[in-house]
């Protein structure tokens, strides 16, 4: 089973709950493994008691330009649509940054003058933590595109853990990479928080997952602080609230430190109770 | 006339709360740009009544005439996002896969694939608060191109900065380092990185710090809940000396923020007296006076 754990607004708690959530159900006995798919911004291993097991490059494939027979005819320029070919008098020059990867001008090159090669986006790396591992994506700086590293990550952890409650840490936001981390799963838990950026970013949120014909359901962190629109809202919608987690300085002083929340705070720990039968009545 | 663009890394750090405080101060000095198009939030607390709409194309789809299209599947060969399957009568194309690379429609034997363009979203202007005017957008769901959209977003508040001879353009970006923070930095005259006292802020603080030096700009920064963790408000600081970059404001951790959101306004709208109020007054002014600082 894969559970995404996503969030329209930023620094709503995703990592909070990915963290704690795949910590506690491992200390339960559960198979379990993380996956962290904020690539641009990954910060699960600064929670977790990580210890480096493997560390592989991510690389994407673009068009690499062999002059020997190429005759200029322009064709890879006309071909690509996303601009990342220039047809120069005396030179074809490729933006790998632009390429999408799509293969039209490398295969309908009609003198193959423009092979595939691997470059660099960023970097899979696998850590052991005590009783389970987390599988990072990390996105090197300057690369803009995010999802082929996203499915590049997502495809190590399918292959390597094929029992596993895969838990993934989606990054903020409702575009691409959100998408990416979350149409091949089975449930998207949407983490908020009672307030009206939280609530106006739920309701995007909610609109994508409608989009992908997603199951989804809802966390509310912080409650207390704000106002009780996001409640209202998920009851109106007949949204689930999975749990709602307490508004308490001391969460976010030990995860200021990067602590984990559960052992220390018996009422954040009653809220993962909350989500781990949640997701046991999924199955 | 300057461009100021906020950015942060980690989401939730305060950078709208921000952003929105600055534009207020600055009134009808500034245009305001929400650069965060795909969870935008800033029109919450400038009260922008979305006066102007137009559509933003961007980015086209594969798709199918099954009258056409003869089942043989050489689309499905030469695809490399898995938007295409086979279908009873004809193949079909995954529209959320699909990436509008036009290999099916060049290659297909019977002419049977168009490409169509997409609208994926809307782009408003906005009058504001305190005399101001705002450019925002809003992203379509599940559609991509949002780097675009950025830029879009962008040259539209800068042609109206110079149509309305304002000082100021002031620009929310998004969280991450990706395709739309990249967009939402080109041009500036100023990045204001917003962290928080948290080992997370930090490590994001370093990996956005390091995008803009790539770009060789100008930066200051603020530490938000800097009282939250004494130690790591430290490591902060030293990480700022050590790359010369100026702390501008060291804001304490307080729900006085939350408490203006939900009445819908920024802090130093919601009151104008208290400490918060005056330490975000004095960050604008040393940013404002850094943008007229010449050297990089």
């Amino acid at each position: 089973m894969k559970i995404t754990i996503a969030s329209g607004k930023g620094g709503t708690g995703k990592t909070t709950i990915s963290t704690n959530l795949v910590s506690y159900m491992a200390s339960l006995g559960k198979k379990v493994v993380l996956a962290d798919l904020d690539v641009e911004e990954p910060n699960s291993a600064l929670f977790l008691n990580a210890k480096i097991f493997n560390k592989q490059d991510s690389n994407k494939l673009v068009p690499s330009w062999n002059s020997a027979d190429c005759t200029l005819c322009g064709e890879c320029e006309a071909n690509c649509a996303f601009n990342a070919i220039l047809h120069l008098p005396d030179e074809i020059r490729v933006f790998d940054k632009l390429c999408h990867s799509c293969y039209a001008c490398s295969e309908l090159c009609p003198t193959n003058s423009l092979p595939m090669m691997p470059v660099k986006i960023g970097q899979i790396t696998h850590f052991n933590c005590n009783e389970f591992d987390l599988i990072e994506g990390r996105l090197d700086l300057g690369q803009e595109m995010a999802v082929p590293l996203i499915a590049q990550t997502m495809e190590y952890v399918d292959k390597n853990y094929l029992e596993h409650i895969k838990l993934l840490d989606a990054p903020p936001g409702t575009s691409c990479p959100v998408i990416e981390a979350s149409r091949f799963s089975d449930f998207v838990i949407l983490v908020t928080e009672s307030t009206p950026f939280g609530l106006n970013d739920l309701k995007l949120a909610v609109e994508t997952m409608k989009v992908l014909k997603q199951n989804y359901g809802v966390i509310i962190n912080r409650f207390g602080i704000g106002n009780d629109g996001v409640e209202k809202y998920c009851k109106n919608e007949n949204i689930p609230i999975i749990t709602k987690v307490k508004n308490d300085k001391n969460v976010a002083l030990l995860y200021s430190n990067g602590k984990l929340i559960y052992n220390e705070i018996e009422h954040f720990k009653n809220s993962l109770d909350e989500i781990v039968s949640f997701i046991e009545d999924l199955k | 006339m300057k461009e100021v663009v906020i950015i942060s890394g980690k989401g939730g750090t305060g950078k709208t709360s921000l952003s929105a405080s600055f534009s207020y101060l600055e009134g009808s000095n500034a245009i305001v740009c929400d650069c965060d198009v795909d969870a935008a939030n800033m029109h919450l607390l400038l009260d922008a009544n979305f006066a102007n709409r137009r559509d933003f194309y961007s980015g086209e789809l594969a798709v199918i005439d099954p009258s056409k299209c003869t089942n043989c599947g050489h689309c499905f060969d030469v695809c490399r996002f898995d938007a295409i399957s086979e279908g009873e009568d004809s193949h079909i194309v995954d529209q959320i896969s699909c990436e509008g690379c036009h290999y099916c429609s060049r290659i297909c034997p019977v002419e049977a694939i168009s490409m169509q363009t997409q609208k994926v979203g809307d782009i408003y202007t906005s009058d504001i608060k305190n005399a101001s005017k705002m450019v925002h957008a809003k992203l379509g769901f599940a559609a991509e191109n949002s780097g675009k959209l950025v830029a879009k977003v962008k040259s539209e508040a800068a042609k109206l900065a110079v149509e309305e001879d304002r000082g100021f353009i002031i620009t929310d970006g998004s969280p991450g380092v990706g395709c739309p923070v990249i967009s939402s930095l080109s041009g500036a005259d100023l990045v204001v990185l917003v962290t928080e006292a948290t080992v997370s802020g930090l490590h994001d603080l370093k990996r956005v710090y390091e995008l803009t030096e790539s770009f060789n700009l100008k930066c200051v920064c603020v530490i938000n809940k800097y009282d939250l963790n004494d130690a790591v408000t430290r490591d902060i600081e030293d990480f700022l000396i050590d790359k010369k970059v100026k702390l501008v404001a060291k804001i304490p951790y307080d729900e006085n923020f939350t408490k203006a959101m939900a009445v819908a306004q920024s802090i130093v709208e919601f009151d104008k007296e208290c400490e918060l109020s005056q330490i975000i007054l004095q960050a604008w002014n040393k940013i404002k006076n850094k943008t007229k600082e010449e050297d990089r």
